[in-house]
């Protein structure tokens, strides 16, 4: 066992990757709540964009229409969500629940003929000047662009939803969808682009998992990933900077957990591993454990089904 | 211009019609899926529906393999049933089917090599047990402390995984193996095996539980005052609290009894088919019995229909990657489609579609 073998610099450094694709995740699912709307079917999502990324990165030689095509993928997948929840009205939890079944087994389909291939490689921006000082440039400045694209969007989010027009109206049809149709909101449309800008979202925190963090495509890589996101919205009690601590406390212990079975600590490997997921449950149970808060930050609408028949 | 009006009761009869429209929609849509894929859509549907039961030569192999797959698909859907009809969402079954194989497995083979006719019912207490205390951990943290249950015991799913490969490479492995991972064969092993009851037939004493579960269900949710009150939560909760329902009461039982039969579940394919701990002893039943649940409408003579159908898909499925080398991958997507159909096709049963304009109320 060799502890000192932990740089604490990369250690740092590691764990801002390891948050970015739950925090693409998380912050879509937050605004898809927001408006009122209970996605379950983050992970299928996440795992559809990580698909549609890798094969489009592949097969194009190309990173960035990756991205992109990992976000329509992911918004493509949401919309079938949308349709079902808000035209159909169907039950949101098991049309979550379902969308991630039908994405596991799309993205195996999908990606049987690239196992074992490699990504092209993401450039990492190495911001001249800023990079080079010492601690803060490997720990902050020399990302690849997404971690910061992610961090921009989180607080893009945050400002739209406390300060905008639209992020009132979003709030609105999440609190009370009745009051909001009645002042005369589409409550349905505006449902549907929230959910999809949450699936572009996963879909965008899946291929990073497979363009950049991984880099490869294995089945249902995302390994729970899109679980931990929705966890971490009920953690942030809906809020969007305590996602990112949320996100950061995950990533760190992620990336503590495989340095530490790098090290070779005495701990069995398979307790490690399941660290993150025992961790999740802690912190949820804290979270929920405040009854009072937890309920008064929750959308009052989370879930229902809106139909706008009287 | 369509619209929707609600029905002031489901319909019963679309309630019915619905599983089989779903059923049908997902064929054809399969069928479209086969073709891109560049398989003969009419060959594959054939082979996946129709030859498992009747092809004269696979079917001698495959018929028995149906009572085999939708044995555990049976019970474990039969537990999540109970829950998901009054709002109490266990999406953790998976979890729960291996902690029931590991706690079956452990307690028979620390009595080894024992030819006690006592110790394969006392593998089945620990396997129900093992299922059991591994649901209550949501369970109690949803009844203490309000944590969402679903989230909790879907994490718990990813700890039984990491539980079952350390166990497997660990705690019960086969001191004879050679030092490979995996436990001694609990089939091999007469105080263990679960032999099927009628040779030939795939019915081992798991699909003995799952009918009998089935009929349990069927009497619970009809005669009992506790099915009533299932009902009633998942309707309505708030009236169910006014009829003096104790919501924590009916989270306990409900998210322990789907821990119990999933964990029987566990156990008797461990014991049973599996064979044997070994680190791929997880197979995706726990999920599959979600859409094994819903296709059968939460009702239990449903969810026999049901099992019985998704187990075929699995067997079709096996034998389509045999024959028309589909990927296996393809035959996960056709049961997520068929879930998304039926979740579609329920607007029929809610709602009334109505043509014409819209009246202004």
């Amino acid at each position: 066992m060799d502890l000192g073998s932990i740089n604490p610099i990369l250690l740092v450094a590691s764990l801002m990757v390891a948050a970015t694709p739950i925090i693409l995740a998380a912050i879509g699912e937050l605004v898809v709540e927001k408006a009122g709307v209970l996605n379950l079917g983050v992970e299928g999502m996440m795992i559809t964009g990580a698909v549609c990324g890798f094969i489009v990165a592949v097969e194009t030689d190309s990173p960035t229409l990756g991205f992109l095509c990992a976000a329509l993928g992911g918004a493509v997948l949401s919309l079938l969500f949308g349709l079902l929840t808000q035209y159909l009205l169907s039950n949101q939890v098991a049309t979550g629940l379902g969308l991630t079944l039908f994405g596991l087994g799309l993205s195996a389909l999908l990606g049987q003929s690239y196992v074992g291939l490699k990504a092209p490689a993401t450039p990492k921006l190495d911001i001249p000047v800023l990079s080079d000082i010492p601690v803060l440039g490997p720990v902050l400045f020399s990302h690849d662009l997404m971690v910061y694209l992610a961090l921009a969007l989180l607080a893009g989010v945050w400002a739209v939803l406390k300060y905008s027009r639209a992020g009132l109206i979003l709030r609105a049809v999440g609190e009370n969808h009745d009051a909001a149709h009645a002042l005369g909101y589409k409550v349905v449309r505006i449902r549907l682009l929230a959910i999809m800008f949450g699936g572009a979202c996963a879909g965008l925190g899946g291929a990073y998992v497979s363009l950049i963090r991984v880099p490869q495509w294995t089945e249902g890589m995302t390994a729970g990933a899109g679980w931990i996101a929705l966890a971490i919205v009920v953690f942030a009690s809906w809020k969007p900077g305590r996602v990112l601590l949320g996100a950061y406390l995950f990533g760190g212990i992620t990336v503590l957990q495989l340095n530490l079975q790098a090290a070779g600590v005495a701990i069995p490997v398979e307790y490690l591993s399941m660290s993150p997921y025992l961790i999740t449950i802690v912190v949820l149970v804290i979270m929920s454990a405040d009854r009072s808060r937890a309920a008064l930050n929750a959308p009052a609408s989370l879930g229902r089904t809106f139909h706008a028949s009287h | 211009m369509l619209r929707l009006e609600k029905r002031p009761t489901p319909s019963r009869f679309w309630a019915a019609m619905t599983p089989v429209l779903a059923v049908l929609a997902t064929m054809i849509a399969g069928g479209i899926l086969f073709a891109i894929l560049g398989k003969n859509p009419f060959e594959a549907i054939r082979i996946i529906f129709w030859d498992p039961l009747f092809h004269e030569q696979f079917a001698a192999y495959s018929r028995p393999q149906l009572l085999v797959k939708a044995g555990p698909l049976i019970l474990i859907a039969i537990g999540l049933s109970l829950g998901f009809r009054a709002g109490i969402w266990n999406i953790g079954a998976e979890g729960q089917y291996i902690m029931g194989a590991i706690c079956g497995a452990g307690a028979g083979l620390a009595l080894y090599p024992s030819e006690s006719f006592l110790i394969f019912p006392l593998m089945i207490l620990a396997g129900a047990l093992g299922g059991w205390a591994w649901a209550m951990i949501p369970a109690i943290l949803k009844t203490r402390f309000g944590t969402n249950e679903i989230l909790v015991s879907l994490m718990l799913v990813y700890v039984a995984e990491n539980i079952l490969a350390s166990v497997s490479s660990g705690l019960l492995r086969n001191p004879e193996g050679r030092g490979f991972p995996g436990s001694r064969n609990l089939q091999q092993w007469d105080a263990s095996a679960n032999t099927e009851i009628i040779a030939g037939t795939g019915m081992h004493w798991g699909v003995a539980a799952g009918f009998i579960a089935v009929i349990f269900a069927y009497v619970l949710l009809n005669k009992h005052i506790l099915g009533f009150q299932i009902r009633l939560t998942g309707e309505s909760p708030r009236a169910a609290r006014f009829a003096g329902v104790n919501p924590t009461r009916l989270i306990l039982i409900c998210l322990g009894l789907s821990g119990a039969l999933a964990g029987l579940a566990g156990m008797f394919e461990v014991t049973g088919p599996a064979g044997q701990i070994s680190i791929d002893f997880g197979s995706g039943y726990g999920f599959t019995a979600i859409i094994v649940a819903f296709l059968g409408r939460l009702h239990p003579v449903g969810i026999l229909l049901a099992g019985l159908l998704m187990a075929l898909t699995y067997i079709g499925g096996e034998l389509a990657q045999l024959m028309l080398g589909l990927p296996s991958a393809a035959i996960q997507l056709f049961q997520g489609m068929l879930l998304f159909f039926l979740l579609a096709m329920d607007v029929l049963s809610n709602f009334r579609i109505r043509f014409g304009k819209t009246e202004v109320a």
